[in-house]
């Protein structure tokens, strides 16, 4: 099958702080693709950059066989092929639940409001949060709040969606909750692109594991070869460090 | 005896005090709405990421200039002088004969505007981040952005500071009489200069100023708690294919550990 998106020879700094380096990269239709690595390796960064929050110093990102670094290439379209679920939740304070997921597919997508709710209510169901449309997100719990976020990336019937440490700001018990939304929809044959701090649920679930670390990838291969049969000696260190 | 004779200054002259009084609402009003919206348009301009390279980043830098200068200029002069200026200054150079209303209300919502348009700034710094990046993640540009997400919110946390503005606004149009608008304070001169009883029709003035200003303080007080909305919400039952119980997340999880 073939690719997403593919990142080519992709760099970022900030000033003369290189966070990534010559990053090459894709991810398949269909596929779960894990990122792991320690803190400040860039794996957020990447994520950024894929949908544009951050804008890269070099290389390019194809989508569709078009580089959307282009400048004659509209980045909002591109946008809403990526559902984004952020490590802060990020829902908009102003809307309720139902409305946090309906507003982005009436303003942006043009949809009708019957058939935004309509969309959206189906989502929220997957998340297990149809109960709260009314809600405000001051009035949710953490892991509710990213559930609803992972609804609202899901209504705009994204191509791939990128979860950002979507589960590091949560209670452990929270963690749970979030997590088995997303195997659900992992399984469902969603394209994924996780980075993640979960070493049990990257091996789970993900068919591809990439290990970065400064700003390079350092190693990717099946859960099974990342972390039974690691070749680099800094995934094995990170690895038995992680491993508790 | 000077409580019965404001009594009778009162009963002779109040439909003048009143009618400077709904003149006195009818400019603040006018000229704090007014100056809410130009506020807001400005922030949303000054807020435009600038652009890499190309004629839309001078064009940006140019007009941001020109609001520095505005904002500058209508909060680094008082308004008195500013009315002054305006009113006889435009038949002068533009050969525009404004209308006195017309000019009032000009005037006190472009000056409204340049103290709003730095609440606004601030309102919209004070805005999570957060929240315009998931706004543009679901592919909103910059207006729409502000439009659905960040404006509403600016505006519920600068409704105190808005309102202080509106507080001032009945206050300080009193100013206008220069250009000799028939506010309340103009209203007030003329009949103290008829009866010759300055502190009892001042007193008077007084007193409906600050009804004035306590009745608006109140209803924006009422208005900031309706956009809070409720505190409470109702749970939809039935709604829903799997029940979130603590059980449930606690097996949730113990299966997760496996």
């Amino acid at each position: 099958m073939g690719n997403v998106i593919e990142v080519q020879h992709l760099k970022k700094s900030f000033g003369s702080n290189e966070i990534l380096k010559d990053i090459d990269f894709s991810v398949k239709k269909g596929e779960v693709v894990c990122i792991i690595g320690p803190s400040g390796s860039g794996k957020s960064t990447l994520l950024r950059c894929i949908n544009l929050l951050e804008k890269p110093s070099g290389g390019s990102i194809i989508y569709n066989g078009q580089n959307i670094l282009d400048h004659k290439h509209n980045i909002y379209d591109y946008r809403t092929k990526l559902g984004m679920v952020f490590q802060q939740f990020n829902l908009f304070n102003n809307h309720d639940v139902l409305s946090n997921c309906v507003v982005g597919q009436t303003k942006v997508l043009k949809r009708s409001v019957k058939e935004a709710e309509e969309v959206a209510m189906k989502y929220l169901n997957v998340v297990g949060m149809s109960q709260y449309i009314k809600a405000k997100p001051r009035q949710l719990s953490g892991g509710m709040k990213q559930r609803v976020a992972i609804a609202r990336a899901l209504s705009m019937e994204p191509d791939v969606m990128l979860f950002d440490e979507p589960t590091s700001a949560l209670d452990p018990e929270m963690v749970g909750e979030v997590l088995s939304v997303m195997k659900k929809l992992a399984k469902s044959g969603l394209t994924m692109l996780v980075v993640t701090h979960e070493m049990q649920f990257a091996k789970e679930v993900s068919d591809r594991v990439v290990f970065m670390d400064q700003g390079v990838i350092v190693e990717e291969g099946t859960p099974e070869q990342i972390f039974d049969n690691p070749k680099q000696e800094r995934t094995k260190e990170f690895l038995s460090r992680v491993a508790r | 005896m000077t409580w019965g004779l404001i009594l009778d200054i009162f009963k002779t002259y109040w439909p003048m005090f009143l009618r400077g009084a709904g003149m006195t609402l009818f400019i603040s009003v006018i000229g704090t709405v007014v100056g809410t919206i130009i506020g807001l348009l400005i922030g949303t301009i000054r807020t435009i990421p600038t652009p890499d390279r190309g004629p839309n980043k001078i064009l940006l830098k140019l007009v941001n200039y020109i609001l520095t200068a505005y904002v500058e200029f209508f909060r680094g002069t008082p308004m008195i002088v500013q009315a002054s200026v305006i009113y006889y200054g435009a038949p002068l150079f533009l050969g525009i004969d404004m209308d006195r209303i017309f000019a009032a209300l000009f005037i006190v919502s472009i000056n409204t505007g340049a103290y709003i348009a730095e609440i606004v700034r601030g309102g919209i710094i004070s805005v999570d981040k957060g929240q315009f990046e998931a706004a543009h993640a679901i592919g909103m540009n910059h207006v729409k952005t502000m439009l659905h997400v960040v404006l509403p919110q600016v505006i519920r946390n600068i409704l105190p500071a808005v309102g202080n503005e509106f507080v001032v606004n009945i206050k300080d149009t009193s100013v206008l009489n220069v250009i000799s608008v028939t506010e309340l304070f103009f209203q007030s001169k003329s009949i103290a200069g008829n009866n010759f009883r300055y502190f009892e029709t001042y007193f008077i003035t007084s007193i409906i100023y600050l009804i004035m200003t306590i009745t608006v303080t109140r209803i924006l007080r009422i208005l900031e708690r309706k956009l809070d909305g409720p505190d409470n919400f109702t749970v939809i039952p039935g709604n829903q294919m799997q029940v979130q119980k603590p059980e449930d997340a606690v097996k949730r999880r113990d299966a997760l550990k496996q």
